[in-house]
């Protein structure tokens, strides 16, 4: 003990008394302050037994839900509110809408020149000649930023809830009797010629879609569909055996960050130039080319790994909690 | 210095790359990342308010290349700063101060995806503060809802599971409803930036056309946001979610989730539909009424609970309904007054929930109040940090409560038709709460059988003990011994302090939020 200060000495400083009080050694009511236990109650056996069967008897009456008459009652009210407050609503949202503007008149509020510039304009200032496409993805790119994140998130909360532990699959056939894997279709010939012969057209198709989003109707959302579905009429073919070479969740890891990874840097430099007034050094190119419209094409397959990658997994994480 | 004006954005996309960032690292590297990245956006946030404190104006910030009713702007204030500084703030303590729990009670394999759903939660309620344009706010609402959901459901049993399973669908109705509101507003005005709708709507209240769609979209946007923040008829989602879930996720729910939603309806107010047209409509009684109901139901409804966590989660309900009576009052008063409710609420909900975990370690892990007897003793600042909670819940002076309390009834004495019933659900609601919440401390200071002077009840009690009847407590309960974890220990002391500061030092924190709320319009 090296302290300066003698042991009697320290005892009386404030320091000493917060940490035995800390420590719960040190109690300063006790001996300044007269406390009292919580008065008991005394009952004796007869009475408790009594008291106990009151509440049972209580209890069964409540809960017998045929012969309960407030129960009864208040189903029938229940219903009777929940319809009333149905058509209330309706009827409510039903005069909303008929007093809003009509469809399609000339001079609707939101035939503006917000829309107007995206229509006129559109082809000139993002190069896609997709001007759907040149809205969400670069007029209004922050909100689709924001989308892809919640397909990201959504996947990683069912990741939560059904993803199961794949240490335990391993151990005993009665694990493996529970798992869904050894019940699987393998040898249905029809699907899986079907699935032979669609199977490549589909993720074609879908490759297609997002490569030329920007040049006619299509584009990450619709193409990643249309892949994530290829995907999973292979695997109800041919199984998770064959799936597993190419896909598993190390590939839907790096594949999903890899994207946002990508869509969120770029984004980043388009905003941060945009914002600060600064030319952005990518090229829009000519309109109706593949390698134009500036970065809507790179943004375009970043959605559609992202998509392709969401169904497959909600896919297999609810058929079977695994990749 | 006006690189700072990029900071709002720098702090939304460095929590939003954080997420997938973490999705491929591992448990331990993903929780150093998440803290990092809360430091860091609360730092950026700070930057952002000393600007906006001395340039005294209110900057937009476009999002690409082009300008705002065309491309997406956010948009920073001195209130919205101050939001977020205090965001990061609250969440960093809830993090801290629910350390060792989450590792307990999260599976290893999936202790890296419940940063993700903090990161990402993180950056919608930053988007949320910034944005200034409403479909923005929608999508990054809807990143709000499925991460709170991912948040309750994290520790996996049937309570939780049930529990994020109601949230769900209560809150997917109110996001449903907030987008139906939207739609009716985008259909009336044409535009989805907030400046330009305000515009629009004045031209519209001036005119006196399209009133009823009018009311009618306010209408939705209003019990939308009611029912995703849980004011009263909408609130049964909320005891399970906050009771049974993590304790850092209850903390962050209910001092983070449910006021992102309350602080875009502030924005709604004052940004799209204009104050005085708001304060016109008929909505604001509705809400009034609403929000007295909610302040003596929930502490009702606590008082009857037998479960320290679900009590706690069920003072929330009347804290919620304090706030939307302060927006139910129509003046600039009551709003700041909510808002300070606001910021108060969230450092001391998050207070008493780190605290109660610590009371219920000390009791053996049981929840319930016939356990509770002397866990003050065991866990010291356990037991400080519930006391000075409840203080500051019931309004006792020295601690935040009070201020916001004062506010709300300087806010009422104003008012012609309103004070009376305001006045009076103030009083009836401090009564209620410290019936609830003194028990409480009363409880958890109370001894078991230490200092009996009493001779017969001593016997009683070690008779009683003996038989091991009804007092109903394992053997070896008084040798539960707690050890003191620093951080959370830490985190305990800041909050503490935190509610003293809000509480000691309001003036010019309620001046920063009448400044803010100028800005607003």
């Amino acid at each position: 003990m090296s302290r300066k200060v003698p042991r009697e000495q320290y005892e009386k400083t404030l320091s000493f008394k917060l940490k035995t009080w800390l420590e719960g050694s040190r109690d300063p009511y006790v001996g300044n302050l007269e406390m009292r236990p919580q008065s008991l109650r005394q009952e004796d056996e007869a009475v408790r037994r009594r008291l106990q069967e009151d509440k049972k008897q209580a209890r069964d009456r409540a809960y017998d839900t045929e012969h309960n008459r407030e129960m009864v009652l208040f189903k029938k009210l229940y219903r009777i509110f929940s319809l009333l407050f149905c058509v209330f609503l309706v009827s409510m949202l039903l005069i909303g809408v008929a007093d809003l503007p009509p469809f399609g008149e000339a001079d609707k509020p939101v035939n503006n020149e917000v829309s107007q510039r995206y229509i006129e304009k559109g082809l000139q200032e993002t190069g896609a000649v997709n001007i759907v496409t040149g809205m969400i993805l670069d007029y209004r790119a922050f909100d689709t930023l924001g989308e892809s994140h919640v397909l990201f998130i959504a996947t990683c909360t069912v990741l939560i809830l059904l993803r199961a532990d794949q240490e335990k699959g391993k151990n005993g056939a009665e694990e493996w009797e529970a798992n869904d894997r050894a019940y699987e279709p393998k040898n249905d010939v029809i699907l899986q010629t079907a699935a032979r012969l669609l199977v490549p057209f589909i993720i074609i198709f879908g490759i297609y879609i997002i490569l030329c989003g920007h040049l006619g109707p299509g584009g990450g959302f619709s193409g990643g569909a249309v892949i994530g579905a290829g995907l999973i009429l292979y695997v109800s073919a041919f199984g998770f055996a064959r799936t597993e070479r190419f896909f598993t969740a190390k590939t839907y890891k790096w594949m999903s960050f890899g994207a946002l990874a990508c869509y969120c840097l770029s984004k980043t430099y388009s905003f941060y130039t945009g914002a600060n007034h600064m030319e952005s050094v990518i090229p829009l190119g000519t309109p109706g080319a593949i390698l134009s419209s500036g970065l809507i094409l790179l943004l375009n397959i970043c959605v559609g790994v992202v998509v392709a990658g969401t169904m497959y997994t909600f896919y297999v994480m609810f058929r079977k909690g695994g990749y | 210095m006006d690189f700072i004006r990029n900071f709002p954005f720098f702090s939304i996309v460095l929590s939003l790359f954080s997420g997938p960032l973490s999705s491929i690292l591992g448990g331990k590297w993903a929780k150093r990342v998440n803290v990092a990245v809360i430091v860091l956006c609360g730092i950026l946030s700070g930057a952002v308010l000393w600007y906006v404190c001395r340039t005294g104006e209110a900057f937009v910030y476009s999002m690409g290349h082009f300008p705002a009713p065309w491309g997406n702007e956010i948009r920073a204030g001195i209130l919205e700063a101050l939001m977020a500084v205090f965001f990061c703030v609250v969440m960093l303590l809830c993090m801290l101060g629910g350390i060792r729990e989450r590792e307990e009670e999260i599976e290893a394999s999936k202790q890296s995806l419940y940063y993700i759903m903090v990161d990402l939660l993180l950056c919608s309620l930053l988007a949320l503060i910034y944005t200034n344009d409403l479909f923005t706010a929608y999508v990054f609402v809807e990143i709000n809802t499925i991460s709170a959901c991912g948040l309750i459901m994290i520790k996996q049993n049937g309570r939780t599971i049930e529990a994020a399973t109601r949230y769900m669908i209560m809150s997917l109705l109110g996001s449903g409803l907030l987008l139906l509101g939207l739609c009716f507003l985008y259909d009336l005005t044409g535009h989805l930036l907030m400046s330009n709708i305000r515009e629009s709507v004045h031209a519209l209240a001036a005119g006196g056309q399209y009133q009823r769609p009018l009311l009618v979209a306010i209408c939705l946007m209003c019990v939308g946001l009611a029912i995703k923040s849980a004011l009263f008829p909408f609130h049964t989602w909320l005891p399970d979610a906050y009771g049974y879930s993590t304790v850092s996720s209850a903390a962050i729910l209910s001092s983070l989730v449910s006021k992102g939603y309350i602080f875009l309806l502030v924005k709604i107010f004052f940004r799209v539909i204009g104050f005085d047209v708001f304060s016109g409509s008929k909505v604001i009684h509705v809400l009034f009424v609403f929000g007295i109901a909610g302040m003596i139901m929930g502490s009702v409804d606590a008082i009857r609970e037998s479960d320290i966590r679900r009590m706690i989660a069920y003072s929330s309900v009347a804290q919620i309904g304090y706030i939307y009576m302060g927006f139910g009052l129509g003046t600039t008063e009551g709003v700041i007054a909510s808002i300070y409710h606001v910021i108060c609420h969230a450092a001391t909900k998050s207070l008493l929930f780190v605290a109660a975990s610590g009371i219920t370690d000390a009791s053996g892990g049981s929840r319930y109040f016939k356990d509770l007897n002397g866990a003050g003793r065991r866990n010291r600042l356990a037991g400080v940090a519930f006391t000075v909670g409840s203080l500051s819940m019931v309004g006792v002076p020295m601690f935040a409560g009070f201020i916001s309390k004062l506010f709300f009834s300087q806010a009422a004495v104003g008012h012609n038709i309103k004070m009376l019933p305001t006045l009076m659900a103030l009083a009836v609601s401090t009564i209620l709460n410290a019936v609830y919440f003194m028990k409480t401390v009363i409880r958890i200071y109370s001894p078991l059988k230490t200092t009996v002077t009493d001779e017969k009840a001593a016997e009683s009690i070690s008779r009683e003990r003996m038989d091991g009847k009804p007092a109903g407590l394992p053997e070896g309960y008084r040798e539960i011994t707690v050890r003191q974890q620093p951080v959370k220990a830490a985190a305990m002391i800041l909050f503490i302090l935190l509610n003293m500061v809000l509480g000691l030092n309001s003036e010019p924190l309620a001046g920063l939020i009448e400044r803010g709320l100028d800005m607003f319009s």
